[in-house]
């Protein structure tokens, strides 16, 4: 994400992280040599590994991945395999992970050869929108002729559509969008995020939209048990671990917090999480004259759970 | 004398070869993009050598991965001016360079009359010379 958006000329960056094109894909006879050329088995299991739940979103990324495969074996037969369709719509609560999978899923159409380049450029309504009358067409176009070769990841989709203003620009956005999803479908994929609630509604109003996206996949909130793996991941990945009983007092949070209004799933774990760290920080600071140890450093104590407004308000 | 048989003008890279197909110009545009230089398209109908500037069709394009999206653009400047010189230009925006890298014309219209010499006599016997295209003697919406 830090990751500057422009590249610098002269600057070699790009076959970096290129995986090594299979020169000549002809020879592939088997599904296990289309996966063994395009690497694609193991951004799979990354995605398995990484991603906790998601059982449905998972499984539609295995369909989709076979049927590209099973297409590179049928074009290497010589029988046609003219490429699908591959829109795709993501609807769930915040926090459900939609942006993570988009990101994930340039990735691995890249590794199938499905898209060129596999880069993600990730929009908002503010960057397909203009402020005045024939501003809207160039500036989504720019973003199109971006995106080309990748996946356009437009977030929050929905407030393209604004049904109570008859004048807004959001319109234009959507026919333009709309023309190249149909005509350039080798050259991008389009991915549109939203809640699930208003995205259907979005859908209802643009029916053009919901019949050329082939794909509509539900992300479902996480149970418990997931958002305490992934609250364990996040520590992990922060350089963190629970202290005596806090793992417990987490659990007992998380059973507090999902039942409460504007509860965001991983999200709101991650910010639990922050919070939990800030109220560890300052514990610390309080003892300025002690030594601090690595595990001081990195433990989060009960008492920095329990310390949350959620448990004193019972 | 005939210094220009082919009755093309020869401006830019590979104007010397038959005119590049759509997949040759993407792979000179992939080229351009890996790069790091961004694109743009110019159309004119007055090739003068000396006319460098020549009109822009749309912005330059930054930040592109793909040739698709300049190949986009081109097709629709190709629908705008079917018969005008097109030409794509890649831009290098290092620092101490920040020039035009590439530049090589796409589309020319089916009849290119070419160029004369204008004499022109001054201080007596000395000579003054200059070309001149024939396309322009005509009004600007009927050159080509």
């Amino acid at each position: 994400m830090g990751a500057p958006l422009y590249s610098i000329p002269g600057t070699t960056s790009a076959p970096a992280n290129e995986p090594a094109a299979a020169p000549a894909p002809a020879a592939a006879k088997t599904v296990a040599e289309v996966l063994a050329q395009s690497q694609v088995e193991s951004v799979m299991d990354e995605l398995d590994r990484d991603l906790v739940g998601l059982a449905p979103v998972k499984q539609r990324i295995r369909d989709i991945a076979a049927l590209l495969v099973i297409d590179k074996l049928r074009s290497a037969r010589g029988l046609q395999a003219h490429n699908p369709s591959l829109h795709m719509s993501f609807t769930g609560n915040p926090g459900t992970g939609k942006t993570t999978v988009a990101l994930r899923m340039a990735e691995i159409l890249h590794r199938l050869g499905y898209v060129r380049k596999g880069h993600l450029v990730a929009v908002t309504r503010d960057d397909l929108v203009g402020q005045y009358i024939g501003h809207t067409a160039p500036k989504t176009k720019e973003v199109l002729k971006k995106a080309m070769g990748g996946v356009l990841f437009i977030d929050e989709a929905y407030y393209l559509y604004r049904p109570d203003n008859e004048r807004d620009y959001g319109q234009e956005a959507i026919e333009i969008l709309l023309q190249v999803m149909e005509n350039q479908r080798d050259d991008l994929v389009v991915i549109l995020a939203g809640y699930k609630d208003r995205m259907d509604t979005f859908f209802q109003s643009n029916p053009g939209m919901s019949s050329r996206i082939a794909h509509h996949l539900d992300f479902p909130d996480y149970s418990q048990g997931e958002l305490n793996q992934i609250a364990g991941r996040m520590l992990a990945q922060m350089n963190y671990r629970f202290g005596v009983g806090a793992s417990e007092a987490f659990a007992e949070y998380l059973q507090r917090r999902i039942g409460q209004p504007h509860f965001a799933n991983a999200r709101s774990v991650r910010n639990a999480l922050d919070r939990a760290r800030l109220r560890q920080a300052s514990r610390l600071f309080a003892d300025r004259e002690r030594e601090l140890t690595e595990a001081d450093l990195s433990t989060l104590s009960e008492d920095d759970i329990r310390a949350s407004r959620h448990f004193q308000t019972s | 004398m005939m210094t220009n048989p082919t009755g093309r003008i020869t401006q830019g890279q590979f104007s010397f070869l038959p005119d590049l197909t759509d997949e040759e110009i993407a792979m000179q545009v992939d080229y351009g993009l890996k790069k790091g230089y961004s694109w743009q398209v110019e159309y004119t109908d007055d090739p003068h050598p000396r006319n460098t500037f020549w009109e822009m069709f749309g912005m330059p394009m930054f930040d592109l991965q793909d040739p698709a999206g300049v190949m986009m653009e081109l097709k629709n400047c190709r629908q705008t001016f079917p018969s005008h010189y097109i030409r794509l230009m890649a831009f290098d925006s290092t620092r101490g360079i920040e020039s035009i890298a590439m530049s090589f014309i796409v589309n020319r219209p089916a009849v290119e009359p070419g160029f004369g010499v204008v004499r022109q006599e001054v201080n007596g016997r000395s000579m003054r010379y200059t070309i001149h295209s024939y396309a322009t003697d005509k009004p600007e919406s009927q050159r080509y």
